[in-house]
């Protein structure tokens, strides 16, 4: 019999191999989990890599209050389906102080309740390693990214002192407070994602599918209307259109796309044929030049 | 050629189904930003359709304003980043960039820089199947040529395309082609590669990237495309014996136990006979466990769960392997290293060494000579600075099971960790087990420690002073000594300056000769505790890894640790062999404390002031901390033997 390791496979067994090294070398390591479809597929990869035992580390989703509705439904649903041990975190001085994208603007709003209440949570629960869902042709400045980012105790990225990365051989030593993120999809592409996604059949949140939603326009991107707390003009009404998500974040922060791609298989040939990349449905990446690399620096995925 | 299928539009179905049996290809590019590797990176991503429209706005407007090719798109912008990130002083070893077509998906391993190429590209090549050796036509077969073909084929690249760049500027000339590929394969006959495919092409102007080109109807052979496309990496992993490295335990219940790793090489069905090699235990496979069901067979390169008939010893780090090859079991090798950390090598001081999930300590016990990456020489050397490349053996703290590089990459590679940064310094491919480390073994002596030092009355162990130079170590050291003689016990002083008139007199004061000093005390210290004494040590020891490894050739509680830690200040005004006054003055150079580090102990038994407190005091302190009432090494009489 020929075994044939197609793409997939090969991406599959090395996000498999990452995912065992970080359970074996760390003592207390969780995997982010942000509900989106990468997130999904590396839940996944994580209950094949112990199959048939649990993955031996909690799930931890850091709540910013203002994700999709159908994201924290689809979350819990998950939950509780997998009987995984789910860590929910939310920036509850952030909540006090009422801090919210629309009142607050978008750098502000993530750095408080997305990478503050991230890193409450790593020193409250004293995680060593975090897995995340990163993918290194999402950005230019996350193609030279290890597949183990090394942290120091302050959770900051220090290019100084990442590791080189030979084989398949990770160096998982940290001193007492220092960490790692691992990314264990770094070498999946958009387009891998979403063939694993339609082979394996995964369940992903119904927003990556196209259906008539209520939207509004705001700086040029399609944000729908989830929940009242979105502003709207005296006179402004909600459009209904036919729209998706690429990606999925906090909704005030995620463009839609116009589209009729109703299945999985709609949306990939939308894809292939539609040119625009992905993170240009994200408002974050706009706010200021460089911004990712920064984010980076300080914590942010 | 790129995911340019009719079907995309017309069935969708149609075209998912036929990605299901796409491949995946790693290569590295090898070349300077002159060799036009940003351009080719450029053009195999543009033409595979993955830039998207906002990219390309982004590099029609850049191309216009910083771009180097007038009117037309510059496609090395694309990569863009690198430069300017290396002005801010961020070390980039490796980026990887992603393309795909219908055939196959694709991974570059980008390495930039000239300065830290060699670890850069051995970084990259680890995991690359084919690399791409750039030559620009002008310049043909160059000293950086040589060197990306040598660090190619160090690393086990067994295919390598040299693409001849820039035939548009020696207007397609075939004699300068042929020219240069005579060159290349008469220089690349000393290396190790299984094919060496030259193409002519311009990055720039798209002559046999993706299309033949009409300039060049001489040539006949594939576009590099076509070569990426369809070259076969010969899984030399697939031919070698089974060999699995035991990453994760499964047990989730009683009746179910699983060892999940990745089959570094070969393949195995169920009812095939595995070893341990270390235990030399043996079972067969029961089933393959998958989350999709359990498998007829898996092969290299698979991540799986294997449950075995019988219940034998096996965890992690442990190689289940085919009994009728086995690979080596010891804790010696010959190895091929390359240094990856500004901090040069020590031979002697003590590394972690990981193999695939082993961890173990490790040092190198003889650098047999440097390979100078550009002429492939061999040059003597005492140690290994960035970037340079030596031939070396290793010598283990435990043994562990591994093969030959050259016929295994996948249980054949290493890195070592630095124990005090945690950083990754250097990465290794093993080339044999040393013969004395598999065929000798421990004698096994009928007359032990314990009984020596049954007779003495007492337990054996190590005072170790560590210090400044005149803090006193060596006067509270014989104190003690003195004291415990009174008490009948049986001592040995170590001390450092008479020492180094005997034992270590061909050793000055560099690093390297520092740690291979205290490498020799701390063996020749365990040879007398083994002969059942209480040893005195007296040694400056300035550094953290040498004293940690001296306590671990000793048993748990063997080694006692005293921190001298009389001030430099004192020291200094004391100076009571005026060596201070020479360093400060130049005359002496490497001088601990002056222009030398002293790196204090974190976690010492004892710490102890001799400029505050008495030597005769702190003397009556240890000998009462050593063999007082409740002391760790106190031996009431006649009751321990």
């Amino acid at each position: 019999m020929k075994i044939n390791m197609t793409h997939l496979r090969q991406l599959e067994a090395e996000s498999i191999h990452i995912i065992r090294e970080v359970a074996a070398e760390f003592e207390n390591p969780v995997m982010l989990y942000s509900i989106g479809k990468d997130s999904s597929v590396m839940l996944h990869l994580a209950l094949k890599a112990f199959y048939p035992a649990k993955p031996p580390f909690p799930l931890m989703h850091i709540d910013t209050t203002w994700k999709f509705r159908e994201m924290i439904e689809f979350r819990d649903r998950m939950a509780r389906e997998h009987g995984f041990d789910l860590i929910i975190h939310t920036n509850e001085e952030g909540v006090r102080q009422g801090v919210g994208p629309f009142s607050h603007g978008s750098a502000l709003y993530t750095d408080i309740m997305k990478t503050e209440g991230l890193k409450q949570a790593l020193n409250k629960y004293k995680f060593d390693a975090a897995f995340g869902g990163a993918r290194r042709d999402e950005e230019k400045s996350r193609a030279k990214e290890r597949i183990f980012s090394f942290r120091t105790a302050t959770h900051r990225w220090d290019p100084k002192s990442q590791r080189p990365e030979l084989w398949n051989i990770y160096n998982a030593r940290v001193k007492p407070g220092e960490s790692i993120r691992a990314f264990p999809i770094s070498n999946w592409t958009e387009l891998d994602i979403w063939q694993y996604i339609y082979l394996e059949e995964i369940p992903i949140v119904p927003l990556y599918l196209s259906k008539v939603r209520p939207v509004v326009e705001r700086d040029g991107a399609l944000i729908l209307v989830d929940d009242d707390r979105i502003p709207l003009e005296p006179d402004e009404k909600p459009m209904m259109k036919s729209v998706r998500f690429r990606t999925l974040g906090c909704y005030p922060l995620t463009g839609a796309v116009e589209s009729t791609a109703e299945t999985l298989p709609e949306v990939i040939q939308e894809m292939l044929l539609a040119r625009t990349s992905e993170r240009q449905g994200r408002v974050i990446d706009y706010d200021q030049a460089g911004s990712m690399e920064k984010k980076k620096q300080e914590g942010y995925f | 050629m790129s995911h340019q299928s009719d079907l995309i539009a017309s069935d969708i179905l149609a075209y998912l189904k036929s990605q299901e049996e796409k491949g995946l290809l790693r290569f590295i590019t090898c070349g300077s930003v002159d060799d036009g590797k940003s351009t080719l990176i450029g053009r195999l991503l543009w033409d595979s359709k993955l830039i998207f429209e906002d990219q390309l706005a982004s590099l029609e407007v850049d191309s216009k304003r910083v771009g180097t090719q007038g009117e037309d798109i510059d496609y090395a912008l694309l990569l863009d980043g690198l430069q300017a990130e290396r002005e801010q002083g961020i070390t980039i070893d490796v980026a990887y960039r992603f393309f795909s077509t219908d055939k196959r998906k694709f991974i570059v391993a980008d390495t930039p820089g000239h300065e830290q190429y060699t670890r850069n590209m051995v970084t990259g090549a680890s995991t690359a199947g084919v690399a791409v050796i750039l030559i620009d036509a002008r310049k043909g077969v160059l000293t950086q040529t040589r060197r990306h073909s040598y660090l190619a084929s160090l690393v086990g690249i067994s295919n390598v395309v040299v693409a001849i760049n820039k035939m548009d500027l020696v207007d397609y000339s075939s004699d300068r082609y042929e020219e240069i590929r005579a060159e290349y394969e008469a220089f690349a006959e000393q290396l190790e590669f299984e094919s060496i495919t030259c193409i002519p092409l311009s990055a720039l102007k798209g002559d046999n990237v993706i299309a033949h080109s009409e300039q060049t109807p001489w040539y006949q052979g594939q576009t590099l495309m076509a070569y990426l496309e369809n070259v076969n990496v010969t899984d030399n992993a697939m031919g070698q014996p089974f060999r699995m490295p035991v990453q994760w335990g499964v047990r989730p219940d009683l009746d179910f136990r699983g060892f999940a790793g990745t089959i570094a090489s070969g393949s195995v069905r169920p009812g095939d006979e595995v070893v341990v090699p270390g235990s030399g235990q043996k079972s067969r496979v029961k089933r393959i466990v998958t989350m999709d069901g359990d498998l007829e067979e898996a092969v290299a390169g698979q991540a799986v769960n294997l449950t075995l008939e019988d219940e034998i010893d096996v965890s992690r780090g442990d190689i289940l392997a085919d009994p009728l090859a086995r690979p080596a079991h010891a804790d010696q090798f010959e190895a091929r290293l390359v240094w990856m950390h500004e901090d040069a090598l020590l031979p002697g001081r003590s590394y972690l060494l990981k193999s695939g999930a082993t961890v173990v300590p490790a040092q190198v016990s003889a650098l047999k000579h440097r390979v100078n990456v550009n002429t492939l020489e061999h040059q003597a050397a005492k140690t290994l600075e960035l970037n340079e490349i030596g031939v070396c053996n290793l010598a283990l703290g435990k043994s562990i099971s591994f093969d030959p590089y050259r016929e295994n990459r996948g249980t054949g590679n290493f890195v070592l960790i630095d124990r005090l940064t945690n950083a990754t310094v250097g990465a290794g491919m093993i080339d044999f087990a040393l013969r004395r480390a598999t065929n000798i073994h421990w004698q096994a002596l009928d007359v032990d420690k314990r009984s020596r030092a049954g007779l003495k009355n007492q337990k054996p162990g190590v005072l170790w002073f560590t210090g400044l130079s005149g803090a006193g170590k060596s006067t509270i050291a014989n104190l003690v000594e003195k004291k415990l003689l009174s008490l009948g016990k049986h001592t040995y002083l170590l001390d450092g300056d008479n020492v180094r008139h005997g034992l270590n007199r061909d050793l000055g004061f560099t690093d390297a000769d520092r740690v291979e000093n205290i490498r020799r005390v701390a063996e020749t210290a365990r040879l007398f505790v083994d002969a059942g004494m209480i040893v005195l040590v007296s040694f400056i020891s300035p550094f953290k890894s040498e004293r940690r490894m001296a306590r671990e050739m000793l048993e748990e509680g063997e080694f006692l640790e005293i921190h001298v830690n009389t001030s430099l200040d004192v020291c200094e005004q004391r100076d009571p062999k005026g060596l201070y006054k020479k360093a400060r003055s130049g005359q002496l150079l490497n001088f601990t404390g002056v222009d030398s580090v002293y790196e204090a102990p974190e976690n010492p038994e004892l710490v102890v002031d001799a400029g505050k407190v008495s030597a005769e005091d702190i003397a009556e302190q240890i000998v009462r901390e050593v063999l007082g009432d409740d002391a760790v090494w106190n031996v009431p009489d006649g009751t321990e033997r």
